[in-house]
């Protein structure tokens, strides 16, 4: 069969990269401008110290280890981001990432702490506590006709309030903090395998990174390549085709929002099975951690590699933005520097839609002038008396 | 001497992105005149007709009233010319009394308050003037397709518009309120307003217009009068080629029952009520088994209920003897039944796949697809696409891997066809296979229907179009109201009884 070859600028991959990158660029502008209202003076030092993050470290060993420690971060989001995108090819908009996320880090630093277990068995706690709260929402969708927008983004504050209380069995009496796992358990801590040595010896450095990646593949090659991952873009596409080629359309939501809650709460474990950070119990609002997964997904083009490499980037300057000088600007500078390169990568989608507009346009005109010559050699074929009765008379 | 034409366009070009809609076509509608305008879905009417009324802007020509050249930016600019559409999907508001309806945004008003019986005063003798029998107290949603389009031209005629517009206004009717719509066209052309007509069904046309203007592919064939002209030259001037209109067909030969439906009911997710009801039928092998009737009489509700779309409420289904009454969708596609569905967009596709997945839609989990553990047989797909798309000659820019959304209607549903069709059925459950479809594309499914019946398959037919079903199956089941009024013999039958039957005027057991 004759395939076309496709212009370079019609790939798909092509466009993301284009529109991801403009997104980038422009959300940096605008970050800008703002610190240049803000304070005029500092703001090109502010805003270069953002896109450099650890870089800012002039000894290449130091620097070296903080890339570790944004990697370190970088793999939960990750985690959040593909829990997104997975449901996103099903259809379904899973906001309920940042509440999976929170059972997720609850289920495994309780049993880390409360009953002493191994870390892949905590890990595999996370993903399962995940996997269930997202169900709720998938069930919620399928049975009841529920949007799982709206159950998710309650079941976040659900899951926020019942991990506080559950984790404060587990935390240090003098702070809200949970217990140091490496003093506390250190076989819930993921092994390193020797990747912290690579990285200047940042011990948070685990095989929690490639683990990520790796997730990152089998997605990719599950809904590129497997029969469910046909039935699930299918019934992504269009829920009433799934339905009238005989596809089990409830179950397939169900068991999306399961998986993706499972990805969503091993993005938790794979953050603070490292013991980089711990719980705080106290706290009165959701982790950003889901949400900026929705920012990864988008800005990484809808594809899981593609994921990959914003994740990345968006983790770059969240940690950029923390070495931001604080004489100058206050502490929040660098989330809202942040906040505005993230809000801009919802604009990828819109980015990808215009290119495509000016293209076609484009290909309109060429294709509109071939048919002007086309018809004027043709212009006789078309006059009603040119019609031949006799031209298929014999058909009988 | 005073201009003849009430509208005149000249020379109109309307493009859209990859497509050139309207191609230089001019069309001069006389004062008093029924004119016609013939073409095959996708020739371009409706685009002129829209450019007619304002809601879109042509990139060339000219459009000129009485003479004189207008501007028609927004349908309010037409209106004020004088120009009215009724539409082929009525513009009505269902809660509405019909009165309502008549005068919605030209409400007669008094400080503020509606008086209404000014506007009752005033529908009433346009009613009597032109034969339009309303009740103006009547909600749209109670009220007969038929009232319903009543109620849609006197809106026109309320707002004392010239030039009316019907956009295929017979597609919704029976055979006797067609001919109800013919006298009324011709009682208007008498009380001198001027009446563009859009259709493909040329009977219709031979019978009420005097000029007709023909459009192929977006482009103007000619304009000629109908009294010099015959049935046979509209067809070739619309299709470009001959036409064979009848279907050929072996003697019929109806083997053993295929598939058995007993006192199937169904409820409606509308209403209350049911939208089938208690109904029965047989379909043997060897036999076209056709459902007709006027749209919304059931027949969408009785296919979910087959296929396993909805559930059933009561009755019993068997295929080839198995009880399949609640067997699942996957469970009666693979126990030999196949449905080409009503609205292909909806079920039939997955426009965001390829042609090549959507190929295999039926039977990607069969192993000849999928390996055991679970990884697609992307070769195999291929080429179990490329076999189909050459047997059945489906069109696409770029063969197997062209989004299923960017083919055309006629090659989308030949895909479906083929899928359904390959899967060798014992049953074809084809639900108006032809909807939107050229002359072409109409004359190659009948063809496919034809011959899976030929085959020794059972085909149930759904259809609305009068032609398909006077010429396609061997037995014609009538629903109406959820129920099987009547069983015919195409050959036996006319058209008009046919038509008494979907009215619901005639009943099996009680014929006049």
């Amino acid at each position: 069969m004759k395939t076309q070859k496709e212009p370079f600028l019609k790939k798909k991959w092509v466009q993301s990269l284009i529109a991801s990158l403009f997104c980038v660029v422009l959300g940096l502008l605008i970050g800008y401008i703002v610190l240049l209202f803000i304070n005029p003076k500092g703001a090109w030092d502010a805003i270069g110290t953002v896109v450099k993050n650890f870089f800012t470290y002039p000894n290449p060993k130091v620097a070296l280890k903080y890339f570790g420690s944004t990697l370190v971060k970088t793999a939960p989001l990750l985690m959040c981001a593909l829990s997104i995108q997975f449901a996103y090819k099903v259809g379904l908009f899973n906001i309920g990432a940042a509440g999976q996320y929170v059972v997720g880090a609850g289920a495994c630093l309780y049993m880390a702490l409360a009953w002493d277990l191994p870390w892949w068995i905590c890990l595999l706690g996370a993903m399962a506590a995940g996997a269930v709260l997202g169900s709720i929402s998938g069930l919620l969708k399928s049975y009841c006709n529920v949007n799982e927008v709206i159950s998710g983004i309650m079941l976040n504050w659900i899951s926020l309030y019942t991990v506080n209380m559950i984790l404060s069995n587990v935390k240090e009496s003098a702070s809200p903090y949970t217990y140091q796992l490496a003093s506390f358990n250190p076989s819930a801590l993921i092994p390193s395998m020797g990747l912290g040595k690579l990285f200047s010896n940042n011990q948070y450095v685990t095989i929690a990174v490639p683990l990520a990646i790796l997730m990152a593949v089998v997605i990719k090659i599950i809904q590129d390549k497997t029969l469910f991952g046909y039935e699930l873009k299918a019934t992504g596409f269009s829920k009433s085709a799934a339905k009238y080629c005989g596809m089990k359309e409830n179950r397939n939501i169900i068991l999306t929002l399961a998986i993706a809650g499972a990805l969503a709460g091993m993005g938790a474990a794979l953050l603070f099975l490292t013991g980089y950070e711990q719980w705080q119990c106290t706290q009165s609002s959701v982790p950003a951690m889901g949400f900026n997964g929705i920012a990864a997904t988008f800005l990484g083009g809808l594809s899981p590699i593609g994921t990959v490499i914003a994740s990345y980037f968006i983790q770059h300057i969240t940690s950029g933005g923390a070495y931001v000088d604080k004489t100058m600007y206050s502490s929040q500078i660098s989330d809202l520097i942040s906040a505005l390169i993230i809000y801009l990568c919802g604009f990828v989608l819109f980015l990808k839609y215009f290119m495509n507009s000016r293209i076609a346009k484009r290909e309109e005109k060429a294709s509109a002038a071939a048919k002007a010559a086309e018809a004027a050699s043709e212009k006789e074929s078309i006059e009603p008396k040119d019609v031949d009765p006799n031209e298929k008379g014999g058909e009988e | 001497m005073e201009n003849q034409y009430a509208i005149e366009m000249l020379h109109i070009t309307k493009k859209f992105p990859g497509i050139i809609a309207n191609d230089d076509i001019t069309l001069k509608l006389r004062k008093g005149e029924i004119h016609a305008l013939l073409g095959e879905n996708g020739a371009g009417k409706s685009t002129l007709m829209s450019v007619l009324f304002g809601l879109y802007q042509p990139e060339e020509g000219e459009i000129h009233k009485d003479g004189v050249k207008a501007d028609i930016r927004n349908p309010n600019d037409a209106n004020e010319l004088g120009i009215g559409m009724v539409h082929q999907h009525f513009k009505l508001v269902e809660c509405f009394t019909v009165l309502d309806n008549i005068i919605l945004g030209v409400e007669p008003c008094k400080g503020g308050f509606l008086n209404k019986e000014v506007a009752r005063e005033k529908v009433m003798a346009l009613s009597d003037k032109y034969g339009l029998h309303v009740d103006p107290d009547a909600r749209i949603e109670d009220i007969t397709v038929g009232m319903q389009q009543r109620t849609e031209i006197l809106k026109m005629l309320y707002r004392d518009n010239e030039i009316l517009i019907f956009d295929e206004p017979t597609a919704v009717l029976t055979p006797q309120e067609i001919e109800e719509l013919m006298q009324i066209m011709k009682n208007l052309v008498k009380e001198g307003k001027s009446i563009l007509f859009i259709s493909h069904k040329l009977n219709e046309i031979m019978e009420v217009a005097d000029r007709c203007t023909v459009l192929r592919k977006g482009k103007y064939v000619g304009t000629v009068d109908v009294k010099n002209s015959s049935k046979e030259e509209l067809s070739r001037m619309m299709v470009g080629r001959d036409v064979d209109f009848t279907v050929h067909k072996k003697a019929l030969a109806p083997g053993e029952v295929i598939l058995d439906v007993e006192n199937l009911t169904v409820e409606s997710k509308m209403h209350r009520n049911n939208a089938v009801k208690n109904v029965s039928f047989q379909v043997r092998s060897g036999e076209i088994v056709c459902i007709a009737g006027i749209d919304g009489n059931g027949q969408t509700e009785l296919v979910y209920g087959l296929t396993g779309l909805e559930g059933l409420k009561e009755g019993k289904i068997s295929l080839c003897g198995k009880d399949i009454t609640r067997a699942s969708i996957r469970k009666r596609s693979a126990s030999g039944m196949s449905h080409i569905p009503e609205d292909r967009h909806k079920h039939g596709l997955v426009l965001d796949y390829s042609l090549e997945d959507n190929m295999v839609l039926q039977r990607y989990f069969e192993p000849r697809f999928v390996d055991k553990a679970g990884f697609l047989k992307r070769k195999e797909i291929r080429a179990y696409a490329n076999n189909l798309i050459e047997q059945y000659d489906v069109r696409s820019g770029q063969g197997p891997i062209t989004m299923a959304r960017s083919m055309s209607g006629g090659n989308q549903q030949k895909a479906i066809v083929a899928r359904e069709i390959d899967k060798d059925p014992q049953l074809l459950v084809a639900v108006q296979p032809t909807r939107g479809l050229d002359v072409g594309a109409i004359e190659y499914i009948h063809k496919q229907l034809v011959a899976q019946r030929d085959a020794g398959r059972g085909v149930l037919l759904v259809s609305l179009e009068l032609d398909e079903v006077m010429s396609v199956p061997d037995r014609i089941l009538v629903m109406y109201e959820g129920e099987i009024v009547g069983e015919l013999d195409p050959k036996k039958t006319t058209v008009e009884e046919l038509g008494l039957y979907m009215a619901g005027a005639k009943k099996e057991g009680r014929k006049a």
